[in-house]
């Protein structure tokens, strides 16, 4: 066939584009306001007008991640990695986000994330956290954990060490089948895994076999893990459990048990407010939020309906904790805003939305309560904010540091807002 | 059966011989299987893979030779239909198309016409700009492919991708846009403009040069701004060549005055086509004056010009070179001689264009024949040709799916599936499915299919390999949402079996549990009494005891629950609690018989609690009374057992 371009390069400016349909507003309670100029989230190039860029991949993310800034860092983040699932080969991919003003070369859009470096990964890509400036742990579907190194004066990607079989099915038939490793956290040097083989694995970076394991730690699957101090961490599992486990006790059994009652919700995600550590949000199946008092009772303080599908990823903003960020498989990523003035709009928040709602009014002093927990229905303001307009598929994974936000769908895009409190 | 429109060409699956074997194969839902038999070749038939015809991925199939492409009878080949849904850059099409469409099928219907039809205008864009930007990335990666092969394959990509843009910007300014006589030339112009740039490396090396008007390719450029319809820049040009030559001054300045003057039809509805029409011929007639006054006479170049601003068709055609299409030659005549030209109108100068332009010797490729069919307002022949040269679906089913929401396609419906919307979404949804990992997209196409997409989902959302867990939680949300539950049973069942295979039981528990499968939690329940009787304790508490409402999923899972609670009240040393639970455990028929034993054994120790022993009179009364008495009477002995203790406890 004959080419109506025959010769190539002239192509005129983009036709200005997209973002057709209105957004649908998530029906259940709290419901979101849909973001002011929100709309333009598609592949425009990106400028300083500009506060969503994206970027289609050919891979469905699975994962994003910023790396970690350095202590004394005033920039915001600039580099971020990304793992894929369900490709026929899967990859753990660097980006960069170069500075608004500076010149891309050969024409590129600025600010359009550009890929750094990537290396294969064997297997789904569940899970992955830096584990420091350099290295990035990896979680596998087929069960192993790796930790790559970032070489960032060659710009390339090597693994550095692998965990075989960390997590795996002890079967009577074979020695050992891959089980996915559905979670890990690193709090440097120390790797705490988690699959659906119900194994905990505690790694140290630089030793070649597991420091402590504890096997069949839960009888169903557990789908993410998160450090609650030092030694111990949380777990959240598919019967909607959320245990406490100390690493100090020899004993092979969760030190606490924290559960939804009545339908057994399964829990995907889990994050820890990052000043005050008894609080604890987690995401369930169903897409509802759940905020636990690990101090007290073992019910969650407040459940609050928010997606239609999975809750993927939860996140509290780890220098602004009042801001909360959540994913979901229905396409949508929440901006939950506890800090808003108090008087003067209306409760978005659902008390009670089950009828387990734990309310804990009076004998905490108020004034030191954070705003997650105080669950007086009049006092609370949430300003809750949906940032996709246009959902379609699944958004897998987020995160946030400083004002930058990094999300990744199966609709193999990725996104970067580096405005988020402008 | 309607006869072929053409051929079906023949695959060659390398690897295998035709000439030594036989072939057979397996249709299957977009691949296919095709392996070597033990039967010899027969007299000499030709044999191929036997694509389809409608198939459009029939050019060169992508094959994955079994065992390592070894030799012998024993190859089995996987042939793909839809090659292109594995281009890696290809899938950036895929998935930002799909959010357009989306989008499309989600927009209202009661909008008012006009808004709407602005908005089927903007969907319309955004499909050109995603192919544009698709087409951008392919030329960057042809550009830096090092292998030649790799090279020439993203270029072949990119022209096929600039071909599809250039229809469907023709098809939304015929069929979306549905330009009236006036805008429609203007619609044409910028068409040509935006697709035959080639030429625009030409201009710029000639602006570029430091004396313009002294290029040998000046006026070639200066032709190429007028045939387009460029006036300004045209003018621009020739004022410098103007500048350069004051003896001629006057000359120029009487043809720079006849390109400003020249009426051109104005977008909004500030003039009528009657006044429009008038203006037009009132300043035909001057430029005839003027080259019939022989005021060009001095310069043959600006003659041909004013010849081309009169609309002389041998003019136009002597540069042919310049236009290098015949659809540009089209709309270059129009502006010149027909610039209120009807939509009706254009089939019959499309057709003589064409002739004119390829004249006997060149034969009109596939590309022309769809542009010839836009043109002629044949929807159904472009839609169909379409199919035939494009190695995808995508292009076809997108396209159709936009003009079907324009209202173009009702009346058409075909003899085979429902209509062809539907049919051509079907055909590129199940590609998609075939992919290891665009079938999610698929699924909405599935959505909006009324009449099979419902069935075709549920047979392919069945076949997606499910790896984790995660992936399986996905397809079931898919299927949870469309009220698909036999799909959801399935999955479940499946995920079920797997976690039982590896021990797992919690899990496969909590799948039964989410596919409300009874009869498989039964037999989870049953595994789970099964190792108690055999290790004398309980794995898996945290889920047993944690059960809630859907313990009353089976009656054995209840059991199993209420046999734990009692082991947990008798830990707890609440005995006459744990015997009244006993009890009832015994009398509501739910034990399996071969736990009696057990459960028996377990009340043995009760009997002889102080708390407990005003339970007995009751108990032995209840027992007697069962249904299954005659059953306990296999258990004499220990029944006898069980009385002496009591006997001895209570004299």
């Amino acid at each position: 066939m004959r080419a109506g371009t025959p010769d190539w390069p002239c192509l005129p400016a983009r036709t200005a584009a997209l973002a057709a349909a209105p957004s649908a507003v998530p029906r259940r309670s709290p419901s979101p306001r849909s973001q002011s100029g929100g709309a333009w989230q598609r592949r425009e190039p990106c400028g300083a007008m500009e506060e969503v860029c994206a970027r289609f991949v050919s891979q469905k993310i699975s994962k994003a991640r910023w790396r970690p800034l350095p202590v004394a860092a005033l920039q915001p983040p600039d580099v971020f990695a990304t793992g894929s699932w369900d490709n026929e080969d899967n990859r753990i991919s660097i980006w960069s986000v170069g500075d608004v003003g500076s010149a891309g070369l050969n024409g590129e859009y600025q600010g359009e994330p550009q890929l750094l470096c990537d290396i294969r990964h064997n297997g789904d890509v569940m899970d992955m956290q830096f584990l420091d400036q350099e290295r990035i742990v990896v979680a596998s579907s087929t069960g192993s954990v790796t930790v790559f190194r970032h070489h960032q004066n060659s710009q390339t990607l090597s693994a550095s060490h692998r965990w075989e079989n960390a997590h795996c099915h002890a079967d009577q038939y074979t020695a050992c089948g891959g089980a996915a490793c559905t979670g890990v956290i690193c709090n440097n040097p120390e790797i705490v895994t988690v699959g659906e083989d119900g194994r905990i694995n505690l790694f140290r970076a630089d030793q070649k076999d597991a420091v402590r394991t504890i096997d069949n730690a839960d009888s169903s699957t557990l789908h993410a893990v998160t450090f609650l101090r030092t030694t111990e961490v949380l777990t959240v599992n598919s019967i909607g459990q959320l245990k406490v486990w100390d690493f100090r006790q020899q004993r092979n059994e969760p030190a606490q048990i924290f559960s939804l009652t009545g339908e057994r919700v399964p829990l995907h995600c889990v994050d820890r407010h990052p000043n005050q550590q008894h609080i604890v949000a987690t995401g369930g199946q169903d897409g509802m939020l759940s905020i636990w008092d690990i101090r007290q009772g073992t019910m969650p303080v407040s459940l609050l309906n928010a997606h239609e599908a999975e809750m993927w990823e939860v996140h509290f903003h780890p220098s602004n904790p009042d801001h909360l960020f959540t994913c979901s498989e229905d396409g949508s990523l929440w901006h939950w805003d506890t800090s808003t003035d108090v008087s003067e709009k209306p409760s978005f928040l659902h008390q009670g939305g089950r009828s387990t709602a734990y309310f804990s009014h009076s004998t905490i002093n108020q004034s030191v309560v954070s705003a997650w927990l105080s669950n007086d229905p009049t006092k609370d303001r949430m300003e809750i904010t949906n940032l996709i307009p246009n959902q379609t598929l699944s958004v897998n994974t987020l995160d946030v540091l400083g004002p930058c936000l990094v999300y990744g769908t199966d609709a193999e895009a990725i996104y970067v807002n580096r405005q988020l409190f402008a | 059966m309607e006869e072929l429109d053409t051929e079906p060409p023949v695959t060659v699956v390398p690897g295998a011989d035709p000439a030594r074997t036989q072939l057979c194969f397996e249709w299957g839902p977009a691949e296919m299987l095709l392996c070597e038999t033990l039967f010899g070749p027969r007299g000499g038939e030709r044999r191929g893979a036997p694509e389809g015809s409608a198939g459009p991925a029939s050019t060169g199939c992508v094959v994955a030779g079994g065992g390592d492409g070894a030799r012998g009878p024993s190859c089995v080949f996987v042939v793909r239909r839809d090659q292109d849904i594995y281009m890696e850059t290809l899938r950036k099409l895929f998935n930002e198309s799909h959010g357009i469409f989306v989008g499309l099928q989600r927009c209202e219907e009661e909008r008012a016409v006009r808004a709407r039809n602005a908005q089927l205008i903007q969907v319309s864009k955004n499909y050109r700009s995603v192919i544009r930007a698709c087409m951008e990335d392919m030329h960057q990666a042809a550009i830096s492919a090092r292998d030649s092969a790799l090279h020439s394959q993203y270029s072949i990509q990119v022209s096929i991708l600039s071909a599809m843009e250039l229809i469907w910007n023709l098809c939304e300014i015929l069929f979306v846009e549905a330009a009236p006589a006036g805008p429609l030339l203007l619609r044409l112009l910028d068409w040509v403009q935006l697709h035959i740039c080639d030429v625009d490396n030409m201009v710029r090396e000639v602006l570029s040069s430091e004396n313009p008007s002294k290029h040998k390719l000046f006026w070639n450029v200066v032709d190429i701004f007028v045939l387009q319809g460029r006036m300004d820049e045209a003018r621009h040009l020739l004022s410098k060549e103007a500048i350069a030559n004051p003896t001629s001054m006057n000359m120029y300045k009487i043809l720079d005055d006849l390109m400003k003057k020249m009426p051109v039809p104005s977008v909004g509805n500030t003039q009528t086509l009657t006044e429009m029409e008038l203006k037009w011929q009132h300043w035909h007639e001057e430029c005839q004056r003027y080259l019939q006054d022989g005021t060009f006479a001095s310069s043959s170049h600006m003659e041909s010009i004013c010849k081309i601003l009169l609309g002389d068709e041998n003019a136009i055609l002597e540069k042919k070179e310049l236009m290098t299409t015949w659809y540009h030659f089209l709309v270059t005549r129009l502006l010149y001689s027909h610039p209120t030209v009807k939509p009706m109108e254009l089939r019959f100068y499309a057709q003589s264009s064409m002739d004119m332009f390829l004249g006997e010797e060149s034969s009109p490729e596939p590309l022309d024949t769809i542009l010839m069919a836009a043109f002629e307002f044949e929807l159904h022949q472009v839609i169909k040709e379409c199919s035939v040269a494009l190695s995808n679906w995508w292009f076809v089913a997108h396209l159709t799916d936009l003009l079907d929401h324009c209202k173009l396609l009702q009346s058409h419906n075909l003899y085979f599936g429902s209509n062809m919307r539907e049919f051509l979404l079907l055909e590129y949804a199940s590609g998609l499915f075939s992919h290891h990992s665009l079938w999610q997209l698929g699924v909405d196409y599935f959505d909006h299919c009324p009449e099979y997409g419902r069935v075709y989902l549920e047979l392919h959302i069945e076949r997606i390999p499910l790896n984790t867990e995660q992936k399986a939680l996905k397809v079931l949300r898919i299927c949870e949402q469309r009220q698909m539950h036999e799909q959801v049973r399935s999955i479940c069942k499946i995920m079920a079996m797997k976690a039982l295979r590896n021990n797992r039981l919690g899990s496969a528990l909590s799948w039964s549990i989410r596919a409300k499968d009874a009869a498989f939690a039964t037999l989870i329940s049953d595994r789970f009494l099964k190792d108690y009787c055999e290790r004398g304790r309980f794995s898996d508490l945290d889920l047993i005891d944690n059960l809630g409402p859907s313990m009353l999923l089976s009656d054995r899972l209840t059991f199993l629950g209420k046999y734990r609670e009692f082991h947990r009240l008798y830990g707890e040393k609440r005995f006459s609690e744990a015997a009244r639970l006993l009890l009832m455990l015994m009398t509501a028929h739910i034990a399996p018989c071969s736990f009696w034993m057990t459960l028996l054994t377990d009340a043995l120790p009760l009997l002889e609690q102080k708390e407990v022993r005003m339970l007995h009179r009751g108990m032995h009364a209840d027992l007697t009374a069962h249904p299954l008495h005659k059953r306990l009477q296999t258990f004499q002995s220990h029944l006898e057992v069980f009385s002496n203790c009591n006997d001895s406890k209570t004299i």
